[in-house]
């Protein structure tokens, strides 16, 4: 597979925006966190160590290439790559930051779509994830856990009867697994109950993870909502725990919509079209108000107020292409922050007019 | 507002996070938010390190043992449990076993109980998805036995025999 046709693409699976409930979610996530049994964690392991699990995981993904229904995919060695297209992958949310910082000894095996994606040596040796668009979360889980199978058939995992999949970090053992639904929520940070219903979340074993700007607003209105413990109960139940709790969050924010499309229609409307104006038009933009006008137009066509020019999978890819690494990418040379601002400006334009 | 973090720049990035109904706020320049991955929507909560960390020592306070603890070493890999008071972090396999007493209470605080009831990998899991088949089985047998469905717990009965066989 060709790993450039995925850096030069905004485009990711998990933006298609026929997903159920795809208002609300953007994407669910399962993440299973595996270590090979005879070589030490990635936190103590040495240079040697890391190309060792490198040689081991290279041969299992050869199986996962042949099997028709995962592969191809294709193994990139995180040190053979510019610092650019490291965090492009981290933009895309197929590596993580701590992954891209420090790329020796660390490979990522991706599938062509990105619905698969698998970080070697970073906190743990193997970190299986699945993306998918809208509220798939079994769907998520299946894909990884049919990876993890053909891992495992190669490679010998540490795994113990009684703790289950062993971990380099304890909030991890046990399943390994975290399950995450990324949502965007602007109708109840409107109407002041985005901390509310959070709150509810943590005392439900759940953890909620939000960017906030100034004035305690988060940025782009997005969260992702994950589960909390890894121990104890089975990968269904925690998805089904998972699932439940999400619902409701969905049903609320809907609620939440409502509510202010009823009762404050005009100063809503005046709000998306005014965002959706300076998008079309502006010539400088930072990536912080981006996203925050991203989040009322979103809001803006999920509700109808805008009804045509706009299609949600271009809204959804904006998501990457605003951010300061692709934009370097797709321009093809490093840029001053002002200089990222007027390309940023350039490219929304460029892509809400097509 | 200055940063937490450098105590230097002013802080522009505030992050919330809700964790089990506690509530911890970061104010952090963008330079260090940036360093810290915080800018990104992906990944770990952040307080992970710090909030384990916490956990694990409880404050450097009350935890039963931590005094003893602190000197453990796991054989295999090294790792101190000071260290990994202090980290969050394992170093292999083997520290599960070398730290275990201290664990098993560190665990039960983070996920409220010590025993996996998930996935059990099909090849090198053998053993254990044996014994948990034959743990389900006892239970079946006891409620047929409760019901009187003789004919049924004689099957059940064969099936268990079959699966200790292979535990040999
Ligand atoms: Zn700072
Ligand atoms: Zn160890």
């Amino acid at each position: 597979m060709n790993l450039d046709e995925v850096l030069y693409n905004s485009h990711t699976s998990w933006m298609d925006p026929s997903g159920p409930d795809s208002d609300v979610v953007l994407s669910a996530r399962v993440r299973l966190a595996r270590n090979l049994e005879d070589v030490v964690f990635p936190s103590r392991m040495e240079e040697e160590g890391a190309q060792r699990v490198l040689r081991m995981v290279e041969r299992a993904a050869e199986d996962l290439d042949r099997d028709p229904e995962l592969g191809p995919v294709g193994l990139f060695r995180l040190d053979d790559l510019s610092n650019l297209d490291r965090q492009v992958l981290v933009e895309k949310h197929l590596i993580s930051p701590h992954h891209a910082q420090q790329p020796r000894g660390r490979a990522v095996i991706l599938r062509q779509d990105e619905s698969l994606c698998i970080m070697v040596n970073e906190e743990d040796h193997l970190r299986i994830q699945s993306l998918t668009p809208g509220m798939q979360l079994d769907g998520a889980w299946r894909t990884a856990q049919a990876a993890d199978d053909v891992l495992e058939g190669r490679l010998n995992y540490a795994f113990c009867q009684r703790r289950g999949y062993l971990t380099t970090c304890p909030t991890n053992v046990g399943t390994g697994m975290r399950g995450s639904v990324m949502m965007h929520l602007p109708g109840l940070a409107m109407v002041g109950q985005a901390r509310q219903v959070f709150s509810a979340l943590g005392k439900l074993g759940l953890a909620v993870r939000g960017l906030y700007g100034e004035g305690s607003e988060a940025h782009g209105n997005i969260f992702q909502v994950s589960n909390q413990t890894s121990l104890g109960p089975s990968e269904e139940e925690i998805l089904r725990n998972l699932k439940a709790v999400s619902t409701q969050v969905i049903a609320h924010e809907r609620n939440a919509r409502r509510a202010l499309l009823s009762q404050t229609r005009l100063q809503l409307e005046d709000r998306v079209w005014r965002a959706y104006g300076i998008l079309l038009n502006a010539r400088v933009m930072s990536s912080e108000e981006a996203i925050k006008l991203w989040s009322d137009v979103r809001l803006g066509v999920d509700l109808g107020i805008i009804t045509e020019g706009v299609p949600v999978e271009a809204l959804n890819e904006l998501l990457v292409a605003t951010r300061p690494g692709y934009i370097q990418k797709v321009v093809g040379r490093d840029l001053e922050p002002a200089q990222r601002d007027a390309e940023r400006a350039a490219l929304i334009r460029h892509r809400l007019r097509r | 507002m200055v940063c937490q973090e450098c105590g230097k720049r002013p802080a522009t990035v505030h992050l919330t996070q809700i964790i089990n109904g506690q509530k911890r706020e970061l104010h952090l320049c963008e330079q260090c938010a940036r360093a810290r991955g915080e800018l990104g929507i992906m990944g770990e909560p952040f307080t992970i390190p710090t909030l384990l960390s916490s956990i694990i020592t409880d404050g450097g306070h009350t935890f039963p043992g931590a005094g003893q603890a602190a000197g453990l070493r796991c054989d295999r890999c090294g790792l101190t449990y000071a260290e990994f008071a202090r980290t969050g972090m394992l170093g292999c396999r083997h520290c599960y076993q070398a730290f275990e007493n201290q664990l098993d209470s560190v665990l039960r605080r983070l996920h409220g109980t010590i025993v996996h009831g998930g996935k059990v990998p099909s090849r090198t899991g053998e053993e254990a998805r044996v014994k948990r088949e034959l743990n389900r089985l006892q239970e079946e047998l006891a409620q047929v036995v409760i019901r009187e469905e003789y004919e049924k717990a004689a099957q059940i009965r064969d099936r268990i025999r079959e699966l200790e066989k292979k535990l040999q």
